[in-house]
């Protein structure tokens, strides 16, 4: 299973090899194309299976188009009389392949663009002799322009920076306390927005410890690219050490705290011993606009950002 | 009220653009009153209802917000390339990026296609103007009241800042207070109701004043893509005028559609705009595609392949584009299922477009092609929008988009099929009908020159993209701060640079041309390889366009004309013509309701109902116009024809 992955892995790095080496840049290692776990790998290889299909329509488009404007460029020496036929107009033979063609193309692309997208409804499979763990569930929510998480299960919520276990599901639920953004951490897969009033899921896991980037990827005003987090993954025992910790360390996060918070504006990363889900519940219609309703005069506020962090990298 | 509270403040680069629009406009001011022009102005642009007046003004103003839009895109990419400069900072560069977007879509790729339309199409099919004369002036004033409204925003009042998809809840006066989203909703309202106008117009234009015999599948390429664009505008337009009202009734009337509160429903917005924006989208490369169609043909002197299968290809387009729109929001949560079948739907135009691809190279085969400043433009399309066209379908597949969603990866596909196809198509159509425009071509040496500048350009500016996307950068992101995208973003800038250069030799040479090239003696200008009936025109185009309407009952009707040495004109078939006034309503009530608008941005209700009566009394007025016209006398014609033909 392990090898077969490998070689997958591989053979997919030969079309990205060549379109990295025609843009003259192959020292890049890019996050999407190096996924750290398995819902970013099933995506990863969903979209190397496409680049082959791509990279073979391009090819063939590429060489006949210099095959006809070579060739039947009109002062090319040695032009023969045959070489023109102004009244060629069609061929039902090969314009039945052409069609057909491409209709085959995008079945076989279908195929694992659908079965992919009922897995990523469902929290991911364990690797090959591993027992499947329940996942962890994290509320995240989004407020202009920071990031909540809240652990129901630990009772414990962190802003702006997020813990989770290697080797386990995580299981977002995403809202959001006003705008709509959209969690994404592109090593560990793709996003889904957070909708105030709505509540969307979103399964994704680490199978590498690390720390990870994080952020909303959705437009969402002015402090927008500053809504970034970073994601610690870590063994279970680690992750349990930092559970424990928080909830002996951390202060109470009292409903006045949590409202001060949640101005618009960029807050630091903080730690809570227990979570807002009990004073407010952002994804249901009557506290769809708890934000706006306290807030609006403050949204009229600017900024003024001229720079944020600068980071190495972003993984 | 004082004038600072309107005026945009606080901005150096605003403060620059105020002092040199200023200049520009008394200089206007000047030249039209030192020349005594302004009677000139009158007569004959502002009252003007010629079909090709009207699409010359069309494309100027398109022009205008190309180099606009381009002056936005540059500033950002300064930016991103130079994050430590503190050039911009992030509220500036997200109005610069929503006003980059709307103008380039609505008022420059919308306007300049509609402009070629305007005096193209009417002249392909043997008409001597559209059905409806005053309401394509109406068109033209309304987009160009609306294109006027959107851009005094960045001076006065502050530019919306949402993003050109305008997303609620963010858009809504909650989160976005002051009158920058209005100049969004009512610039885009009052051009709409254009668009809207020009759709119906020319819809009834080709199917009912057609020449003589010209079946459907007789017309022209251009002309077929402007019937099925047509339909799009017809059916989605309705949509975005709905959901722009109900967004400003939320806004200004304090109701609740799309917010927060009161239970609304702020996920409908992107339902509603993409229900709209996706068919949009096929209305700005649909049009392109029939550009490029007739351009290949003629410079591969060779009948274009598979019109038939051109044709149905983009009917069926058409009824597709009405049926992909979630795959803009595949992350919005719909489901699996839901996903699914847009993702199949999405993929499905692969289907047509590569089939028309095909055609296009098929048409190559066995050609004598001839590398002219248009066909150039024409050629460079094919692979350029092969590459966007790919992208496309991997984005289209909804698994893999929630990675690419909202990433560079997004930028990089649609500046790809809307710059290769879109913009290449505006240039090419240009250069290829300016003489019949103009009576002169553009110079061939410069042409070239802005071609290759703008199509290397383009490759560097938007290639690297792909790359910053799978890297997870994030659009509408006011910084470079993470090291690693900063060599891709450096990259980038300098190829947008390459095409703004392109751009300016585009426009020196119009100057040039004007200055230097020979005026064209015959109508079909292109060495005699016109193959359609707007090349059987003389030039300059007699403002009633065809003396007598010929008989056509072929594709190319004008390759047979000429090999069995015809022209359209038979003197003894004249007949006095009937020709639309010239009528200065269209301006008027355009500009009373642009002033009602603007009223409307600033929530002077005053102002807004004054202007909305004016309108209306317009209307009133226009209601009991019995000016049925005049007739072109018999001499005239004569006369006319002589001259231009030189009998």
């Amino acid at each position: 299973m392990k090898a077969k992955h490998l070689r997958n892995r591989w053979l997919g790095l030969l079309p990205l090899g060549l379109i990295l080496f025609l843009s003259g840049c192959g020292q890049l290692e890019m996050t999407v194309l190096d996924p750290k776990g398995p819902v970013a790998e099933s995506q990863y290889d969903l979209i190397v299976y496409s680049l082959w299909f791509m990279l073979g329509i391009i090819v063939v488009v590429f060489v006949l188009f210099a095959y006809m404007i070579i060739k039947y460029r009109e002062n090319r020496p040695g032009r023969k009389e045959s070489d023109y036929d102004p009244n060629l107009h069609g061929n039902t033979a090969i314009e039945v392949v052409w069609t057909v063609i491409p209709f085959i193309i995008v079945i076989l692309l279908s195929i694992p663009t659908v079965t992919t997208l009922f897995d990523l409804e469902k929290p991911p499979e364990p690797g090959a002799g591993e027992e499947a763990k329940d996942p962890l569930v994290v509320y995240a929510t989004s407020a202009d322009w920071k990031w909540f998480f809240s652990y129901p299960e630990q009772d414990i919520e962190t802003v702006n920076y997020l813990h989770i276990p290697t080797d386990r599901p995580i299981e977002f639920r995403l809202t959001s306390a006003d705008s709509m953004s959209a969690l994404w951490i592109p090593a560990l897969g793709g996003q889904k927005y957070n909708m105030a009033g709505m509540m969307t899921k979103l399964y994704l896991q680490a199978d590498e410890a690390g720390t990870y980037d994080g952020r909303n990827s959705n437009f969402n005003g002015e402090g927008f690219a500053e809504q970034t987090f970073k994601v610690h993954a870590e063994s279970e025992e680690d992750f349990q050490t930092w559970v424990e910790e928080t909830q002996n360390e951390a202060p109470q996060l009292t409903a006045e705290r949590y409202d001060e918070l949640l101005q618009p504006g960029i807050t630091d990363k903080e730690a809570f011993s227990n979570t807002h889900l009990e004073y407010v519940q952002h994804h249901t219609k009557e506290d769809a606009g708890y934000v706006v309703e306290r807030y609006r005069e403050q949204f009229k506020d600017q900024l003024h950002l001229y720079e944020i962090d600068k980071q190495e990298s972003f993984q | 009220m004082h004038i600072t509270d309107i005026l945009v403040t606080g901005e150096p680069i605003i403060y620059g653009a105020m002092v040199s629009m200023a200049l520009v406009g008394i200089a206007l001011l000047f030249l039209l009153t030192y020349f005594k022009k302004w009677g000139w102005l009158w007569r004959e642009w502002l009252t003007t209802v010629d079909h090709k007046k009207i699409g010359v003004m069309y494309i100027l103003s398109a022009l205008l917000m190309l180099f606009r839009g381009g002056v936005d895109a540059m500033m950002m990419r300064v930016q991103l390339a130079f994050p430590d400069l503190g050039f911009l900072n992030s509220q500036h560069y997200n109005e610069i990026f929503t006003t980059h977007g709307t103008i380039m879509i609505i008022f420059m790729a919308m306007p300049f296609l509609i402009g070629l339309m305007n005096i193209i199409v009417p002249l392909q099919i043997g008409a001597r103007d559209f059905a409806f004369p005053y309401l394509n002036a109406l068109s033209f004033w309304s987009f160009f009241f609306g294109m006027a409204l959107f851009n005094i925003s960045f001076v006065i009042g502050g530019s919306p800042e949402a993003g050109w998809t305008s997303y609620t809840p963010l858009s809504g006066a909650a989160m976005s207070p002051g009158p920058g989203q209005n100049f969004y909703l009512m610039g885009l309202q009052l051009s709409g109701i254009g668009t809207l106008a020009t759709g119906i117009n020319l819809m009834v234009t080709i199917l009912k004043m057609r020449a003589p015999g010209m079946k459907l599948f007789h017309m022209p390429i251009f002309t077929w893509s402007t019937l099925v664009t047509c339909f799009i505008i017809v059916f989605a337009f309705p949509i975005l005028t709905v959901a722009l009202a109900l967004l400003t009734i939320d806004r200004i009337f304090g109701a609740q559609f799309f917010t927060l509160t009161g239970e609304g429903l702020p996920m409908m917005w992107a339902n509603l705009f993409w229900m709209w924006g996706h068919p949009e989208v096929y209305i700005v490369i649909l049009p392109a595609f029939g550009i490029f169609s007739e351009i290949i043909a003629t410079f591969a002197k060779k009948r274009l392949f598979g019109y038939h299968a051109m044709v149905w290809s983009m009917i069926i387009i058409a009824l597709l584009s009405f049926l992909v729109w979630v795959h803009h929001f595949f992350t919005m949560g719909a489901g699996a299922f839901v996903n699914s079948v847009f993702s199949i739907s999405t993929m499905l135009i692969a289907v047509p477009t590569g089939v028309k691809i095909f055609n296009w190279l098929a048409t190559l085969y066995k050609s004598k092609i001839e590398f002219t400043v248009p066909m150039l433009w024409s050629l460079a399309f094919i692979p350029s929008f092969i590459l966007g066209g790919v992208t496309g379908v991997m984005l289209g597949m909804a698994a893999a988009d929630y990675q690419f969603h909202n990433s560079y990866f997004l930028i990089a596909h649609f500046h790809y099929v809307l710059i290769a196809g879109t913009v290449f198509a505006c240039f090419a159509g240009l250069v290829f009908w300016y003489p019949k425009m103009f009576g002169h071509k553009m110079n061939e040496r410069l042409g070239k020159w802005a071609f290759w500048l703008f199509f290397f350009g383009f490759h560097v500016c938007f290639f690297p993209q792909y790359f910053l996307g799978l890297d997870g950068m994030p659009r509408r992101l006011f910084i470079t701060n993470v090291v690693e995208w900063l060599p891709l973003n450096v990259i980038s800038t300098v190829g947008a640079f390459g095409m703004g250069l392109g751009f300016i030799v585009f426009v020196y040479n119009v100057y040039y041309s004007f200055r230097y090239s020979e005026r064209e003696t015959t109508g079909d200008s292109w060495n005699g390889n016109g193959r359609t009936l707007e090349w059987a025109t003389t030039t300059p185009v007699p403002y009633y366009n065809f003396a007598t309407v010929p008989y056509v009952d072929e594709i190319d009707p004008y390759v047979r004309m000429k090999e069995e040495g015809k022209t359209t004109y038979e003197e003894s078939k004249v007949k006095p013509i009937h020709m639309p006034s010239y009528t200065g309503q269209p301006f008027i009530m355009m500009a009373f309701l642009g002033l009602a608008s603007f009223g409307l941005v600033f929530e002077w209700m005053y102002v807004a109902v004054f202007g909305l009566l004016g309108g209306i009394i317009m209307m009133i007025r226009r209601s009991f116009d019995y000016d049925d016209g005049y007739y072109v006398p018999v001499d005239e014609i004569k006369r006319t024809e002589k001259k231009a033909r030189g009998l």
